[in-house]
């Protein structure tokens, strides 16, 4: 990571308690984190590892209680087109249909017709459904309805995408392909990305850096550069070698590691 | 990148052989079912009054000879013959003027109790205790406060309409998907803007059902609306031949009720289709 540069996204020993029924829950506890522009990062971890509450901070859907969260260097105080979250559950509005989902953002921003017209054609081609935009979401497979749910965080000119375990409710053959194509637009265009999995294979085949978080309470245990050439090979024995040590890294957790 | 997915999921949908009976029996076999039962139900109801003369409940053919003289007259030619239209008429505007006030009424209200706290806090235990209280309870207060005629009957059946309308818009607004909120926010749309764009268009199709219950009360509530004194009406006809042991005065109304209450909900629901072309359940 670049020394001085300011990142783009970055915590300082953020933390979150929740109150729940008078009993405070701690969620994540002193993450620091620093994303540089570009920048393709995965989050992992076992459930309960704070993952998903680190990206709704990062989000703004959820304060930190204690730390700060900073995009370019200001805190970030709620949600914003600057960061577009991409949800498991895809989060499409049901009476769109697929070209106005992705229009929903430029609208809101108030865009001219001609410039949603023109952004939307754009992402919607960027995503490869042409021939059905005038579909509504329930018509749609679980794989389109991730490809709206990208299309239209990117035609919102996102400068971070926050996805949380996007393509964990889809079949393998999809899920292989969305990788795929995630990596091409990411590439293409300068995205800056951090993805919550759990998947070990998705994070080695998709990330700069993987970032290793554990629970009880959620922290981050470590991060490592990923410095295989792209496209990976997910049959290398390279790629194997870092599917052992992040293996073992997780796994270790299981029997609560000391240090 | 630009290829189309192969996970699209389009299967093409199998072709069936267009030959004889194959292509008319799917079509036909539901209309002879839905049409089996009033069959066997008039053909009980014709051989249990034909020919006798001392039964209060006239046979099939004489209530078909009244309605005939209802609408067009030249048959009975007493005071009710060529009437019908002036009754549907009457009852028609009542159904649809109570039904229309209460669309007014009910969509702001539920709308401001679902989206509200205050609001909610102080109007809904009041309308959750008023509402069990039947339409036919609120007859006699209705005419004490809006006198006998046709204000009593409207604001009847506007309660009728009323409710099922208010409940099922403030249960449409009150139970937006909590990620749709997060997703207009992230997009930038935020604040009031969220109303018109994420809570109005979640919430229609529980309005539109709401909408659909309500007009369907509103014809239901029309005969105990009639009973305020009103001269005219299906329910003020209906009334008026039972002191007159005019049975198939009576049963004609019926009739007339249930063919418009239906023509009315299938109107309601060719727009819902339009409307909700989105929603899984509707379109």
């Amino acid at each position: 990571m670049a020394e001085g540069a300011i990142p783009i996204l970055e915590m300082k020993n953020a933390g979150k308690t929740y109150s729940q029924n008078g009993r405070a829950i701690e969620a994540l506890r002193g993450a620091s984190l620093r994303v540089k522009k570009s920048e393709f990062v995965c989050l992992i971890g076992a459930s309960g590892c704070g993952k998903s509450t680190l990206l709704r901070m990062a989000a703004g859907f959820e304060a930190a209680t204690q730390g700060d969260v900073l995009m370019w260097g200001m805190p970030i105080t709620g949600p914003g087109p600057s960061r577009g979250m991409v949800f498991q559950d895809y989060g499409l509005f049901p009476w769109l249909n697929v070209r106005d989902n992705i229009g929903f953002g430029p609208k809101s921003r108030g865009r001219t017709r001609a410039e949603i017209r023109e952004t939307t054609d754009r992402f919607i081609e960027l995503v490869g459904l042409q021939n059905f935009a005038d579909i509504y979401p329930h018509q749609l497979s679980g794989g389109m309805k991730q490809r709206v749910a990208i299309a239209r965080v990117l035609a919102n000119d996102a400068e971070i995408v926050l996805m949380d375990e996007p393509f964990g409710a889809l079949d393998a053959m999809t899920r292989e392909r969305l990788q795929d194509e995630l990596v091409e637009i990411w590439s293409r265009t300068g995205l800056t990305v951090i993805f919550v999995t759990h998947s070990i294979e998705e994070a080695i085949f998709l990330a700069d850096r993987v970032v290793v978080m554990s629970p009880g309470p959620g922290r981050i245990d470590n991060e490592y550069s990923i410095d295989l050439p792209r496209p990976r090979d997910i049959a290398s024995p390279e790629f194997n070698e870092w599917r052992r040590l992040l293996s073992s890294q997780l796994h270790s957790h299981h029997g609560r590691k000391a240090g | 990148m630009t290829t189309l997915a192969s996970d699209s999921g389009d299967g093409a949908v199998a072709e069936r052989k267009a030959s004889g009976v194959a292509t008319w029996w799917p079509r036909l076999r539901p209309l002879l079912l839905a049409a089996a039962f009033p069959a066997a139900m008039l053909a009980i109801w014709h051989f249990a009054t034909i020919g006798r003369p001392g039964s209060l409940i006239p046979p099939p053919y004489e209530v078909w000879l009244e309605l005939r003289d209802l609408a067009f007259g030249g048959i009975n030619d007493d005071a009710y013959s060529k009437t019908l239209h002036i009754h549907l008429l009457a009852s028609i505007s009542r159904v649809y003027g109570g039904f229309a006030l209460a669309l007014i009424v009910a969509l702001p209200l539920g709308m401001l109790i679902g989206r509200v706290p205050l609001i909610r806090q102080l109007l809904d235990p009041t309308i959750q205790i008023l509402r069990p209280v039947p339409v036919t309870a609120w007859l006699p207060l209705a005419m004490i406060i809006f006198g006998l005629g046709p204000r009593s009957a409207f604001f009847l059946v506007f309660l009728g309409a009323f409710y099922p309308i208010l409940v099922n818009t403030i249960f449409g607004v009150r139970s937006v998907e909590p990620r749709l909120f997060e997703a207009a926010s992230m997009l930038g749309c935020s604040g009031s803007a969220q109303f018109f764009r994420v809570v109005l268009p979640a919430a229609l199709p529980s309005i539109f059902t709401g909408t659909r219950l309500g007009l369907g009360f509103a014809w239901v509530v029309i005969v105990v609306g009639e009973m305020t004194g009103v001269q005219t009406g299906l329910g003020a006809i209906i009334m008026e031949a039972r002191q007159l042991s005019r049975t198939e005065i009576v049963i004609s109304g019926m009739i007339v009720i249930g063919a418009f209450g239906f023509l009315s909900d299938q109107l309601v629901m060719l727009i819902g289709r339009r409307l909700l072309a989105w929603s899984p359940s509707h379109g």
